[in-house]
């Protein structure tokens, strides 16, 4: 057999944090409180990050800058992608649902080092402020999430320190918070648990670690070398002074492309988690998976100048770096195909979590194929910096990371609170979801193709109509979160009790109460060696079921 | 279905609360050795930029940019001796000699002090400035992080040298994670400066 379950002996543990809602404003070192402060923290960013696209929406309905001057169009464009991306996205699919639930399915009672991860944490909201509000002290950065220079040296300076401050302080956070993964799925795995029985999360969180820990310092680094050449008048990457910005780009993406993984690959691992689950079967090719995401990680560190094809490449660089992107879908392909072949032939019940896994997969699918167009030097200097890239980065990181941090909390959402969401609701909110994304960034591919510039707030008259088309899409996306908060609210206040495992999953999280004790377990950690056991062996499903007549018979 | 065997009952809750702060075994020294990692990481992005500015970028005409051999030369040899003294250290609070372990710390400390003197000699007898040119600024910024390394793992060998001091300080023979880890950056960081040293004075 490959389950047990421990008999209840302790009684739970309250820890030294404050109760009720109280804690999550609290320096818990609870990983689970910490997953879910990530996870608030980060959505109410994304709120913020929301609004900012809503007001780049509205910019583009018309040709001429009318809405936003064209500075505060500029600022309001840096501001959307860096707070999508570093207050968002990677703190989301990273921090909180990695600290809620890889210490579960390493069967410990916590991470490895649970007071770095409070700090890296509460490092998040002070550097999240300082760049909103640089946007009221002499207007924020102007010079996009990329900050090249010479632009990024020669508009003002005040918001662009204060920007690289705080990605520099959000950057710590993901080194702080890599580190204390990496420990934790390599030293803490509960005994009698193999690394090839560990959930694919974890691989998925392993892998992103790794990039994190290489490739974030690299960034760091190269911002407080742009920094000097900011405050000191240094000349780095300023080529005035006799400077070289292509190094600033190398570096800059010797970071940036691993980011694109590190938003993506922890994406990967909860889809990998939610498929089985909804439809009872087992997910298909793990041992290819496993593979499949170390091989994302060693080409994800060496395609990094496929984004500098017009930067003056030399014609061995970009052979290179064309050939290494194309060989990255091939292992984006295995996962592709695994996850087809997980759902094939399964029992699968259209409940919101799989139906968002699946739009994941549709969308991803997608920009994984114009990203493989992109990667072709010929084509990608036709479409260098148009909307066709704005169009490919927004399948990958929405259609892709967004849609799966949606299936997860609806897929979680019993764990975390012990109540359900609204199912109808739920599915409506994924309807106008999908409909609203693909509206809106579908027909971005065109407008890039025929030559619209992207990050400027004016264009050619020719293209309005598409613009406005995509700006109600936008609308849509924007309407589309009212149901969901509706329905967070509603459950919170008034939603039907889930029980303990309302997925009758056979994953490490779910063979505790809903929402678990301080410390995970009451008793000894469980050890699950078929995560995805579903369909082989009839006993471990009826070993759930019958979970409490257990505990009593022993 | 076999049964896991629950952990043993202990009823009073301070035995309770250091089960579960002993349950794991110590895996400190592992992620000071990952976070090693990713500080290298920091360097590497700095020699990398060094070295592409080298081979990229001309020296402009009238530029200045001269380095002497023989400070640098005494400094390499400060932190290699320093390093050595580190592990006397280290082998001497083993063998429960606390006398001795502080004598080795306090000549560890003043190694780094005199290795970052020397560095403030250097800096004031160049003829460049911060902002002179290209190879002045990244000549500047590397020795300039690498010596903020020497500053911190300076304060932290005088840190482990007060905790050995001290009666109740948190240093013994059987408790000497605080030295083991300071020893690890302090070897780190002079593995650094020996990179640093070939790349910028002798390349």
């Amino acid at each position: 057999m490959t389950l047990s379950f421990p008999p209840s002996e302790k009684k739970p543990l309250e820890g030294l944090q404050p109760k009720g809602w109280l804690r999550y404003l609290s320096f818990s070192l609870d990983h689970k409180v910490i997953g879910l402060q990530y996870l608030i923290c980060g959505f109410i960013f994304y709120l913020i990050g929301g609004a900012l696209a809503g007001a780049i929406r509205i910019e583009l309905t018309s040709p001429l800058s009318d809405f936003l001057e064209r500075d505060v169009y500029n600022q309001v464009l840096t501001l959307h992608g860096t707070i999508m991306i570093f207050l968002w996205i990677v703190p989301v699919v990273n921090g909180a649902f990695g600290n809620y639930l890889i210490p579960f399915y390493v069967g410990a009672r916590d991470m490895a080092f649970p007071r770095l991860n409070a700090v890296a944490f509460w490092l998040i909201p002070p550097a999240g402020l300082m760049l909103i509000t640089s946007y009221f002290i002499n207007g924020a950065a102007q010079s996009g999430w990329t900050a090249y220079p010479p632009l990024s040296i020669t508009t003002p300076a005040a918001g662009q320190i204060i920007w690289i401050l705080s990605v520099l302080l959000l950057g710590g956070s993901s080194i702080f918070g890599g580190i204390n993964f990496i420990a934790t799925i390599l030293k803490l795995r509960r005994p009698g648990l193999k690394l090839m029985q560990l959930p694919m999360y974890c691989w998925a969180m392993l892998g992103t670690s790794i990039l994190v820990v290489l490739s974030t310092p690299v960034l760091a680094g190269t911002l407080i070398l742009l920094s000097f050449d900011i405050v000191a008048h240094t000349g780095f990457f300023n080529p005035e002074l006799g400077g070289n910005v292509i190094v600033y780009q190398h570096l800059f993406w010797f970071y940036s492309h691993p980011a694109v993984y590190i938003m993506v690959l922890p994406a990967f691992g909860l889809v990998s988690e939610i498929l089985p689950v909804h439809c009872r079967k087992p997910l298909f090719g793990y041992i290819t998976m496993v593979y499949s995401i170390m091989g994302i990680v060693v080409l994800g560190l060496v395609v990094w100048a496929h984004h500098m094809f017009t930067s003056g490449t030399p014609p061995w660089m970009r052979l290179f770096f064309t050939i290494a992107t194309a060989f990255i879908a091939v292992p984006t392909g295995i996962k592709f195909f695994n996850w087809v072949a997980t759902l094939w032939g399964g029992k699968i019940s259209l409940n919101s979590a799989i139906l968002f896994s699946c739009g994941f997969i549709i969308n991803f699918v997608l920009g994984g194929i114009t990203g493989v167009a992109l990667a072709q030097v010929p084509f990608d200097i036709h479409v260098h910096d148009t909307y066709f890239v704005v169009a490919h980065f927004h399948y990958i990181v929405y259609g892709g990371s967004v849609f799966v941090i949606f299936s997860s909390i609806y897929h979680w959402f019993p764990k975390f609170t012990g109540k359900l969401l609204n199912e109808n609701l739920g599915r409506f909110h994924f309807l106008i979801t999908f409909i609203g994304f693909n509206l809106c960034f579908a027909p971005q591919h065109w407008l890039g193709l025929n030559g619209m510039p992207r990050r400027v707030a004016e264009y050619d008259p020719q293209f309005t109509f598409v613009n406005q088309l995509s700006s109600i899409g936008a609308l849509l996306m924007a309407l589309s979160t009212l149901p969901f908060l509706w329905n967070v609210l509603q459950s919170l206040l008034k939603g039907p009790k889930s029980g303990d495992n309302p997925w009758k999953a056979l994953t490490p999280e779910w063979l505790t109460s809903s929402p678990p004790p301080v410390e995970n377990w009451l008793g000894e950690a469980p050890l699950v060696t078929e995560p995805y056991g579903y369909g082989k062996k009839k006993k471990i499903v009826l070993a759930i079921k019958s979970e409490k007549e257990d505990k009593e018979n022993i | 279905m076999t049964t896991t065997t629950p952990l043993e009952k202990d009823s009073s809750p301070s035995s309770e609360e250091k089960k579960s702060d002993t349950e794991h075994s110590d895996h400190r020294m592992f992620g000071l050795v990952t976070f090693l990692v990713a500080d290298g990481m920091t360097f590497a992005g700095f020699f990398a930029a060094y070295l592409t500015f080298k081979a990229v970028n001309p020296l402009l005409p009238d530029a200045i940019y001269e380095l002497e051999l023989p400070l640098p030369t005494l400094n390499t040899i400060l932190l290699l001796v320093s390093s050595a003294t580190f592990h006397r250290a280290g082998k001497a609070l083993q063998n429960k000699d606390s006398n001795l372990c502080q004598k080795w710390l306090l000549v560890t400390a003043a190694l780094g002090l005199a290795f970052l003197t020397s560095q403030m000699i250097e800096y004031f007898t160049l003829p460049f400035g911060l902002t002179d040119n290209l190879f002045a600024s990244t000549f500047y910024a590397l020795t300039g992080f690498h010596g903020l390394h020497v500053t911190l793992g300076s304060i932290l060998i005088l840190i482990v040298w007060w905790q050995a001091r001290s009666p109740k300080g948190s240093l013994s023979h059987d408790n000497s994670f605080l030295l083991e880890a300071a020893e690890l950056y302090w070897h780190f960081v002079d593995g650094i400066w020996v990179v640093l040293f070939i790349i910028l004075y002798l390349l």
